[in-house]
């Protein structure tokens, strides 16, 4: 095979894992907006405060630490243990959904029935207080994430691809990241899960009646409270995925924060009500991102792949305002 | 009543207030927002060096210093605010902290006569002192830093880089494209060839560019990151498996920050420096047992001997020497912010004035003129040992090719001069 076909095939298949991740983030954007309608700017903020307190649990870090040390002058950083990854998990988890209970107690329920700019503008405020709520909890150093997950290109799919080269000097195999893949994989489960949830279980059925109609659903007897402080949990743990993936790239820091901004032209092509629609936008993005980068980005100086990503959104836009796999919004007058 | 008020209140504000005779600095530094591992550590080395001066020495040349602290958060527009609300507080020196905060600040410094040091950043032209009367970057600038990478590599390879081929990964910024003028006029005397892979902020997605440089397989990559951006860089070369000791990082890719995250594959990076690193100086003595121990460390204590505590407490350092400097000239201890900057002009720093400070081979020595307000362009190179968790220099100073530099900084000051309308000169 030529050599640009080879690399182009490369930087393709890197281009959907690349995807994947950005769909990661878009899907927790996705729940909440489809339950409750709700654009929650916080979504990144959140990726960041779940990873953060992952690493925290983990490393037996003393949350509020340097606020204690300040104000009774003693000196405690950690509690002398480690967690394993696992029960970490479970109780970043728990976190997570003491989060959600709260942000449904203390902003949500008073904002009923208010218009979504409302909504948004809550969702800004609690974007920033969480920001600067988890820099006085865990700090602002950057951590280590290492939950065990694989990094690297895979040696395996490197040595098997060789042969494609037919003897070409310069294709080395393809490479793939192991960690890319693992996401991948725990991708395509999440969505399975959350598809299946969201037929199939009674509190998913609920949760799309809620979607639907908020005054319908209350007078069948669903609970608001209860639905939203669901999704908001469901969209804490697909954010403490997604903060597990980013933060193992990075680090975890609080740039981590800004992996919203990867997942907005996904939202937009595929929609902000469709699960699938997240995945399918996240691929077509990371693809198309990517492609565009080796083929036209050397004509142009590169660095193309941030704007060409929502230039490509709003070419979607213009032929389908709803994206992809969005409903479509219906006015009548 | 209410007199008896405003009595107790403007009596507070002038208790609160700090003495007219007090030499003041600021610190524009950043705490909080997306850079705050990396602000943090220099604002503490920073400060807790005047918290020193003023602990162990009653300050400078007898008058305590006042350092007002503003939080910029890294933002360009929060730095010019800080400024604006802070110039009336009499401080002598800024330190901007930002690149793109210095830019803001050379045309506004320069009309209320105050020096602005951008240590490292900033506009490399400023060296030029006839040109940037109040503008000092020394002891070096991107430029030498671009130029000490090739001279390191020169050294590597026997004094030739014919055919060899060098990647320049950078942050698609004004920072991230200082050096790339100096490397392609390097390029054409050396023979190599270079090959520019620009890096959209912030940096956390950077899969294109690392399959390039896997593709075309460079001999070396140069990184002028900052951020995240480092981090993901030295994980994305990990990844691809990029010998590591080929990999150099400007001194703003250089702390523990950029590489901790990476963990073992880390190993062997290497990054540029205009000082030394670590802490096993005379001066961290005084600073444990003036201020750490004394529990006025500026934050936790815990970032003592970090690669950007070291760099701030040199800018500290540097600063307190102009400012003796400026003392010594004028006959006077409340020395004027104009007064500030002839010191900086005549600042000399040498291996005797530095071990006296307790900082022996820390710095390179150099000397401050009004045509040289950047000093001699030394730099040197530090690699990163994994298993240590330390920074090592391993080169001695090195002097950037001032025979390629000194043309390209006199044809941008001038442009700048022209620009604005300023007639270079000297007083």
């Amino acid at each position: 095979m030529p050599d640009q076909l080879l690399f182009g095939t490369e930087v393709f298949l890197n281009g959907l894992m690349a995807g994947v991740l950005y769909a990661l983030v878009a899907l927790g954007f996705v729940l909440i907006y489809k339950a409750s309608g709700i654009f929650n700017y916080a979504q990144g903020v959140m990726a960041l405060f779940a990873a953060l307190t992952l690493v925290g649990i983990m490393d037996g870090q003393v949350p509020f630490s340097h606020l204690i040390n300040a104000v009774l002058g003693t000196d405690i950083h950690h509690f002398g243990w480690n967690v394993p990854a696992v029960l970490a998990i479970i109780l970043t988890m728990g976190v997570m959904v003491v989060l959600a209970w709260a942000v449904q107690q203390f902003i949500f329920r008073h904002l009923v029935n208010q218009e979504p700019i409302i909504l948004f503008m809550a969702t800004i405020g609690l974007a920033y207080f969480m920001e600067g709520f988890g820099d006085i909890m865990w700090g602002s150093d950057i951590k280590k994430l290492d939950v065990g997950l694989p990094q690297g290109g895979s040696f395996w799919i490197e040595e098997n691809t060789q042969w494609l080269g037919f003897g070409n000097e310069n294709f080395y195999g393809f490479f793939l990241d192991q960690l890319d893949i693992v996401a991948t994989v725990i991708a395509a489960i999440l969505v399975i899960v959350l598809v299946l949830f969201s037929q199939y279980t009674k509190q998913g059925r609920a949760m799309r009646a809620v979607a639907d109609d908020h005054q319908a659903a209350l007078s069948v007897g669903i609970s608001l409270n209860f639905i939203w402080v669901m999704v908001w949990s469901v969209a804490g743990f697909v954010a403490l995925v997604a903060g597990i993936m980013w933060g193992a790239k990075s680090g975890v820091q609080f740039s981590l924060s800004l992996i919203a901004l990867k997942a907005l032209p996904v939202l937009m092509l595929g929609g902000f009500t469709s699960i699938p629609g997240a995945i399918v936008g996240g691929l077509i993005i990371g693809v198309g991102e990517k492609m565009f980068e080796f083929i036209v980005g050397p004509m142009v100086g590169g660095a193309t792949e941030n704007w060409f990503a929502y230039v490509l959104a709003l070419i979607f836009l213009v032929f389908r305002p709803q994206g992809l796999f969005g409903d479509k919004i219906i006015e009548r007058v | 009543m209410k007199l008896k008020l405003i009595s107790a209140a403007v009596a507070a504000i002038v208790a609160a207030a700090p003495a007219m005779a007090d030499l003041t600095f600021s610190a524009l530094s950043y705490r909080t927002g997306p850079y705050a591992a990396n602000g943090i550590p220099f604002a503490d080395g920073y400060q807790d060096y005047f918290t020193l001066l003023n602990e162990r020495d009653g300050g400078i040349g007898g008058e305590k210093i006042n350092l007002v602290e503003c939080e910029t958060g890294y933002n360009t527009e929060k730095g010019v605010e800080c400024y604006e609300s802070t110039k009336g507080s009499g401080a002598l020196v800024y330190q901007p902290l930002s690149t793109g905060i210095t830019y803001q600040l050379i045309p506004k410094a320069t009309a209320d006569g105050i020096p602005v040091h951008s240590m490292g950043y900033g506009r490399t032209s400023a060296k030029n002192g006839a040109v940037f009367n109040n503008i000092f970057n020394y002891p070096a600038n991107y430029w030498d830093g671009a130029s000490v990478a090739i001279k390191h590599l020169l050294d590597l390879n026997g004094g030739d880089l014919k055919g060899k081929k060098i990647a320049l990964v950078y942050h698609n910024s004004a920072y991230g494209k200082e050096p790339i003028r100096t490397l392609e006029e390097l390029s054409k005397k050396h023979g190599y060839t270079l090959t520019q892979l620009a890096v959209d902020h912030p940096g956390q997605e950077q899969k294109s560019q690392w399959l390039q440089i896997r593709r075309e397989r460079p001999d070396y990559v140069i990184m002028w990151g900052w951020g995240v951006m480092n981090q993901v860089a030295i994980q994305e070369a990990v990844n691809i498996r990029y010998p590591m000791e080929n990999f150099i990082g400007i001194w703003w890719s250089g702390s523990e920050n950029d590489v901790l995250p990476a963990g073992e594959g880390a190993n062997g990076y290497k990054a540029l420096t205009f000082h030394n690193v670590g802490s096993d100086y005379p001066l961290y003595d005084d600073i444990k047992k003036y201020v750490v121990d004394a529990g006025k460390a500026a934050g936790a204590g815990d970032q003592l001997g970090t690669v950007l505590y070291n760099r701030g407490l040199y800018a500290a350092m540097l600063a307190a020497e102009a400012a003796k400097t400026a003392q010594a000239m004028h006959g006077t201890a409340t020395i004027t912010p104009q007064q500030m900057r002839d010191g900086m002009e005549n600042l000399e720093m040498t291996e005797d004035k530095m071990t006296a400070l307790g900082l022996p081979n820390f710095g390179p020595s150099f000397k401050v003129s009004c045509a040289n307000h950047g000093g001699d362009g030394f730099g040197a190179v530090t690699q990163w040992d994994a298993k240590a968790g330390k920074w090592n220099m391993i080169t001695e100073y090195m002097q950037s090719d001032q025979e390629v530099l000194n043309p390209l900084i006199a044809g941008d000051s001038e442009a700048y001069a022209k620009e604005n309308g300023i007639t270079p000169g000297c007083n």
